[in-house]
């Protein structure tokens, strides 16, 4: 307590700064993109094919592989803040896939309105997918994970049913051009998912809707006193984390337009669960950042491309990535966040990341 | 002291057949068990009317040899679910451990230290989860679920191809198949020494979660960790050790496959924590903790196993949606737990 109030009396706003809880990941960032520059320094060089007006180069190879993972991740840190967890996102992604492709290749036209239908199509279903993790997890009141670990792989074997177990492909140019289109010279992707997250952003922070989610992952039963209904809010946050996965589920099926029904969204849980926690949201839920997961996603694609730029072996990255979840829950838990404290009381004037993930909590036990 | 001790022991599993049945039928908490022992009866019953051939040695020889290894993950995880927790990460424990073992044991190792190194990979990855567990407060779920990545991480590092097991390794000795009842033509009892281990975890497992001092602590965490730790329980020592024990059978379970298939591959094992998981669940164990037994897992993972034949036998319904249907079962017995729970709750 002590040292919060002295915190406060000598916060500036560089510390302030400092003390959000995605500048670490900021900083992780632009450590990636250095090292990139170390090994080609014309790595951040961005060129305008005068032809087209399309920009090229690796930043915007990083903003289009990124729109995929930033989608998961804004849905991911909605239903981590009401102390749930998706794991059903990389399935979900999987069977939308599968979904657009199937109706796209019976459908065979190849027109405008087959790709629209088929993109409703798989938000439809979805979304459907979301409120059946919903329903189970408010009105049932299942645990979150055993509800979508339960999805997670029935809808990994749903994607398979759809296909017939077949890796399906379809043409569609106008499908394609959603992922290898540009708009103003930047990839659609990454413009239609930053529509999304601004959306997401004004629904949640323009309204009491994320004040809501925040009290239920705080305190579900002082939230229920305090006149909320979590059923209704739980549901919609799970179905908005099922359609954003439907999205990103377009995005990495519409640029190669097949679905690997086995490898589609592999994994993809992972990387939204990493993105989170990176942005500084708590597994504990409670208190969020969009912006945190934005650059948790933007990290992620930063790190990926960066594996196989160095010409790493690309399979290393999963185990990398679980361990860097594993210290960031390390960085989180009480006993090392103490072991902290204790330091910095001492002369030493340790800034230690520990502190970033935690404060948000601790700002919404003081407030 | 003993006297006190052993009593409740023999009210939750009861010693004799008859006594069994007779305690288990009031008893609101066995009724998933009971309904899991209905399923797999109604389950033979079907199978041999519908498609002939159920109720014969060959049959029931075959689905314990093919679910040895199934039912030792759903007996490990049985300690951890009683005590409340999850552990998502045996599926791609399995994947890491039998890797290993084969690259080992193709590099001209030992076979028996191949073994001890394919058990003691388990150990370490439930040890792992069960530190950060307990020691650094993370849930069971995110941390089992880390691990889980990265043991297939690891894995997808050592090799993304199929690696096959020498033919002469004697490895492959546990999967030797012994005629206990030389019935007419293929219709033979046998079994391996695959099954005589997983008889043996059963065993021991049963009399550690039943009979010990250990398994009632588990299940007391598994009722209320903060009377368990109030009571003077250690509470820190048994919830590390149910992670431990685990992991440990995680490593035993891929020894008992990869001796069976001969191969192992970095996408081994994906999706059988489900497996494990739905075995323990439609065996009566409550997901929330305190209560289940281990015979009730053994039976849960013979149902799920019986389940993988009649979709075999029957030809109609496509081999990808095994995994829907065991999902569909898991939420199906999640939800009468639910129900069940809230009953007595009422009560």
């Amino acid at each position: 307590m002590s040292r919060d109030s002295s915190r406060a009396s000598s916060e500036s706003i560089v510390t302030r700064v400092i003390h959000r809880p995605y500048v670490w990941a900021i900083v992780a960032l632009l450590l990636l993109l250095v090292i990139n520059l170390g090994k080609d320094p014309a790595y951040l060089g961005i060129s305008v094919n005068a032809a087209t007006g399309n920009l090229s180069g690796n930043v915007i190879d990083i903003l289009r592989a990124s729109a995929p993972i930033m989608m998961i991740a804004v849905g991911m840190t909605l239903v981590i803040a009401t102390r749930g967890i998706d794991l059903s996102v990389g399935s979900v992604m999987a069977v939308s896939g599968a979904v657009s492709m199937e109706f796209m290749s019976t459908a065979g036209g190849g027109t405008v309105g087959e790709a629209l239908s088929a993109a409703a199509l798989a938000l439809a279903i979805s979304a459907a997918l979301g409120a059946v993790n919903g329903v189970l997890v408010s009105v049932v009141g299942l645990q979150p994970f055993i509800t979508t670990l339960i999805t997670m792989l029935a809808g990994r074997g749903l994607a398979k049913v759809i296909t017939a177990g077949q890796n399906t492909s379809a043409s569609n140019e106008s499908f394609r051009w959603i992922a290898n289109g540009t708009v103003f010279g930047f990839p659609v992707v990454f413009v239609i998912a930053g529509i999304v997250v601004a959306i997401v952003a004004v629904l949640v922070r323009r309204t009491a809707l994320g004040l809501m989610i925040e009290s239920i992952g705080i305190n579900p039963r002082a939230a229920r006193m305090a006149g909320i209904r979590p059923v209704g809010i739980l549901i919609a946050v799970y179905v908005v984390g099922g359609v954003l996965a439907g999205i990103a589920g377009i995005f990495s099926t519409a640029s190669v337009m097949t679905v690997e029904v086995a490898k589609t969204g592999m994994a993809a849980e992972m990387d939204a669960i990493l993105a989170v926690v990176i942005g500084g949201t708590s597994l504990a839920g409670g208190k969020f950042s969009l912006t945190g997961s934005v650059i948790g996603a933007l990290l992620i694609a930063t790190l990926d491309k960066t594996i196989v730029f160095l010409s790493i072996p690309s399979s290393a990255t999963p185990a990398f990535k679980a361990a860097v979840i594993v210290i960031i829950c390390l960085l989180q838990s009480q006993r090392i966040r103490a072991l902290f404290a204790r330091r910095r009381s001492g002369p030493s004037s340790l800034t230690p990341p520990p502190r970033s993930p935690a404060q948000p909590r601790k700002e919404s036990v003081s407030a | 002291m003993s006297i006190l001790i052993d009593r409740p022991t023999s009210v939750s599993e009861g010693g004799s057949r008859p006594s069994l049945v007779s305690r288990l039928k009031p008893n609101v908490e066995s009724l998933p068990t009971l309904a899991a022992v209905v399923i797999f009866v109604a389950m033979v019953v079907y199978g041999e009317v519908a498609y002939g051939r159920i109720v014969q040695f060959s049959t029931i020889s075959n689905l314990l040899i093919n679910n040895a290894y199934l039912i030792i993950l759903a007996v490990g995880l049985t300690f951890v679910i009683v005590t409340g927790g999850v552990d998502l990460s045996v599926g791609a424990v399995i994947a890491i451990s039998s890797l290993v073992g084969v690259m080992l044991a193709n590099q001209g190792w030992n076979p028996i230290a191949v073994i001890i190194a394919m058990i003691l990979i388990g150990s370490v990855f439930g040890t792992a989860s069960g530190v950060l567990i307990q020691y650094f407060n993370v849930q069971p779920f995110i941390a089992t679920l880390a691990m889980m990545f990265l043991a297939r991480g690891l894995a997808s590092m050592l090799s993304t191809t199929p690696e096959r097991l020498a033919d002469d390794s004697p490895i492959r000795l546990f999967s030797t198949e012994w005629k206990v009842i030389d019935g007419p033509k293929i219709n033979d009892l046998v079994t391996t020494p695959n099954v005589v281990i997983a008889a043996l975890v059963v065993l021991v497992a049963f009399l550690v979660l039943h009979r010990t001092r250990l398994g009632r602590t588990v299940y007391a965490i598994g009722g209320s960790e903060s009377s368990a730790l109030l009571m003077g329980l250690p509470v820190v020592r048994t919830k590390l050790a149910v992670y431990v024990i685990s992991g440990t059978l995680a490593g035993l379970a891929a020894v008992v496959y990869t001796s069976k298939l001969g191969i192992a591959q970095n996408i081994t094992g994906v999706g059988w924590e489900l497996d494990a998981i739905a075995a323990v669940i439609i065996g009566g164990t409550l997901l929330t903790g305190g209560a289940g037994f281990v015979l009730g897992s053994v039976v849960g993972a013979l149902v799920l196993g019986l389940m993988n034949v009649l979709i075999t036998r029957d030809g109609g319904i496509p081999p990808e949606a095994t995994t829907i249907i065991t999902g569909a079962i898991l939420l199906v017995f999640v939800l009468l737990q639910r129900l069940v729970v809230s009953r007595k709750r009422k009560t």
